[in-house]
């Protein structure tokens, strides 16, 4: 394994990302994506964030959470307060660390009692602290109640969404092929089996329970940047739920699953905009298929691998 | 004292609707370990059948839930064939999804066919009440009360006098075993999902009885408060649905008469988190020991 920076893997996967933010940006300026197909490529680039988050938490560490929401409310509130106080970079920075603040205290707060939890009840649990964030920002007067706070400054920009967006990613794939994450992986697995192995199962749920929520809060503050207008009701059972279908559609424990996958389902509600209702019945029908043909997702645990893809093409040119 | 009566009541008939919601959570559970998270939308098909029925057919209240009943039970027993059948075997979190899936299927097709508006359930209740020692007892609560006791009475019956009652209790406790023995365990499953969703739907009616109105998206959050109320008795026990069922439409109409309806969702999930905590198994579970 070469574990210097500048490997070849590195190198691939640098310029695969260079190539493809060029991409996007040579299509904006030549006006081919329009404004209405960029707000869908931001809302993409958020979901990414959310989804490896979640699958750092359910895919690696096999923890079930149906709280994400929550987390991701906290950042989008603690941003869009900051930012309608200073509507400069510094509030925005300042938002974004104060929602990493409060949410790492909550979510270490409620990891440590529930994570002695196991499958369903841990679902259950997480389902409930995403509800009960949910209700006290719905009550709280600086969150402006029912109503949610509006005209927020848009301060983010595809070029600035698109860094943290590949940040997250790689933070997540750092994380997943570190110590924690192999000890991670060892409690998905089997769980007793890792705490024989001399694994602090506690605390490694903890660290990926708390990183994820981490990202989700990151991806909270910069959807509040980008949308003007964040309410309570954005951020409930369903918008977890969401999250949750992205991560299990790309295949649990594979985060180029999940990238693939909010691309996928980014395109899809983007074709199947113009049929209202139909739209939600088509999107139903699809996840259905998808599980019932394919249960592991579309890429199981398999991840994408650039240095893969161009070793197995020079085999190919070799033998033609 | 009066108030707290009054409460009572009221808690009492939102409680006997949760309870019956939450049977059909705890029994789809307790034989597939499968958290069907559509079973919140069989409840609004449930209400929109019975409204059909009403209206269209001009049924009374009774034959009504009962037409609404069966309709669900069929619907149930398809859903359980198409969409979860194939899944027995895969991981849980599939079932999950999939069980997520059907439920914006039944959503969406139902906002597709009947509109996405609020609609009117029509009074085939007379809404006379009583006052009895100043308390206000309302005909309907009546009904709701005296339908959901009487169901879950059936219930318990099928459940520990029938054959078809004892192959359920078999299934849940080891279907291989219980195939070994000559159970035909598909069969079971499909009967506990059509029970499941039978009573839903009368839920769902009672409730389009109660509060006048249905909506597509009407089954959401009584389907998750009525899971809470599952998991908060035990899941797959079914008295400790009944138990949990009650105990949360008592502590919502509690907290919103003495202290703030804001926060009865609130009160309701910190609950839960709490017995999740100090007994993950339910008020009514048994402790299970770890094995190697």
């Amino acid at each position: 394994m070469n574990t210097t920076i500048f490997s070849r893997k590195n190198l691939l996967w640098t310029g695969f990302i260079v190539a493809l933010f060029t991409l996007i940006e040579v299509l904006m300026m030549a006006d081919i994506i329009g404004a209405y197909y960029k707000i869908t490529l931001m809302l993409i680039g958020i979901n990414v964030i959310l989804a490896v988050g979640l699958n750092i938490i359910i895919g690696i560490t096999g923890q079930f959470s149906l709280g994400h929401a929550g987390f991701m409310s906290v950042g989008a509130y603690s941003c869009a307060i900051m930012i309608k106080m200073f509507p400069t970079w510094w509030g925005f920075g300042l938002g974004i660390l104060i929602g990493l603040g409060i949410t790492f205290v909550i979510a270490l707060l409620v990891a440590i009692p529930t994570l002695r939890l196991k499958g369903d009840y841990l679902a259950i649990a997480t389902l409930g602290v995403g509800e009960i964030i949910r209700i006290v920002i719905l009550n709280m007067n600086i969150t402006n109640k029912a109503a949610g706070l509006s005209s927020i400054p848009m301060l983010n920009s595809f070029p600035l969404l698109f860094g943290f967006a590949t940040l997250a990613v790689i933070l997540s794939a750092n994380f997943k092929n570190s110590a924690v994450g192999r000890a991670c992986i060892g409690i998905k697995e089997d769980e007793i089996a890792a705490e024989a192995m001399g694994i602090n199962t506690t605390r490694y749920k903890t660290m990926a329970f708390v990183f994820g929520a981490l990202l989700a809060s990151v991806a909270g503050a910069l959807y509040a940047s980008t949308f003007y207008v964040i309410k309570p009701e954005s951020f409930g059972f369903a918008k977890s739920i969401d999250i949750l279908v992205i991560v299990v559609f790309g295949g649990m424990g594979s985060l180029t699953g999940s990238v693939v996958a909010t691309l996928a389902l980014g395109v899809i509600s983007l074709l199947l905009q113009p049929f209202a209702e139909l739209r939600m019945i088509i999107y139903a029908a699809a996840l259905i298929a998808v599980m019932v043909l394919r249960p592991q997702g579309l890429m199981g645990n398999y991840e994408f691998s650039l240095p893969k893809l161009f070793r197995r093409k020079k085999r190919k040119g070799d033998v033609a | 004292m009066q108030q707290f009566l009054q409460q009572l009541i009221n808690g009492l008939s939102l409680g006997s609707i949760y309870a019956l919601i939450a049977l059909g959570y705890t029994m789809v559970y307790g034989i597939i370990k499968l958290i069907n998270f559509a079973h919140g939308d069989m409840y609004m098909i449930g209400a929109y059948i019975g409204y059909m029925g009403i209206t269209v057919f001009h049924l009374p209240f009774f034959p009504a839930l009962i037409f609404s009943m069966a309709f669900c039970a069929l619907l149930g027993m398809v859903i359980e064939r198409i969409a979860y059948k194939p899944l027995r075997n895969a991981t849980r979190i599939a079932a999950l999804i999939t069980a997520i899936g059907v439920s914006f299927f039944l959503e969406y097709t139902t906002m597709r066919f009947m509109g996405a508006e609020v609609k009117t359930f029509p009074a085939v209740l007379s809404d006379k009440s009583w006052i009895i020692y100043g308390l206000r007892i309302n005909f309907q609560q009546l009904v709701i009360f005296a339908t959901s006791i009487i169901l879950m009475i059936l219930l318990q019956i099928i459940v520990r006098r029938t054959k078809i009652g004892r192959a359920m209790r078999a299934v849940s406790v080891d279907a291989d075993a219980a195939k070994l023995m000559g159970v035909d365990v598909n069969a079971t499953i499909s009967f506990t999902f059509a029970i499941g969703s039978a009573l839903a739907a009368a839920a769902g009616i009672l409730v389009g009885v109660y509060y006048n109105s249905i909506n597509p998206l009407m089954g959401m959050a009584p389907g998750l408060k009525a899971f809470v109320a599952a998991v908060f008795g035990g899941i797959g026990i079914i008295p400790g649905a009944m138990v949990g069922g009650f105990a949360i439409g008592l502590t919502e109409t509690m907290v919103s008469g003495y202290a703030s309806s804001l926060y009865k969702d609130a009160v309701v999930y910190v609950l839960l988190i709490l017995i999740l905590l100090l007994k993950p198994s339910g008020l009514l579970g048994k402790n299970k020991k770890e094995k190697v």
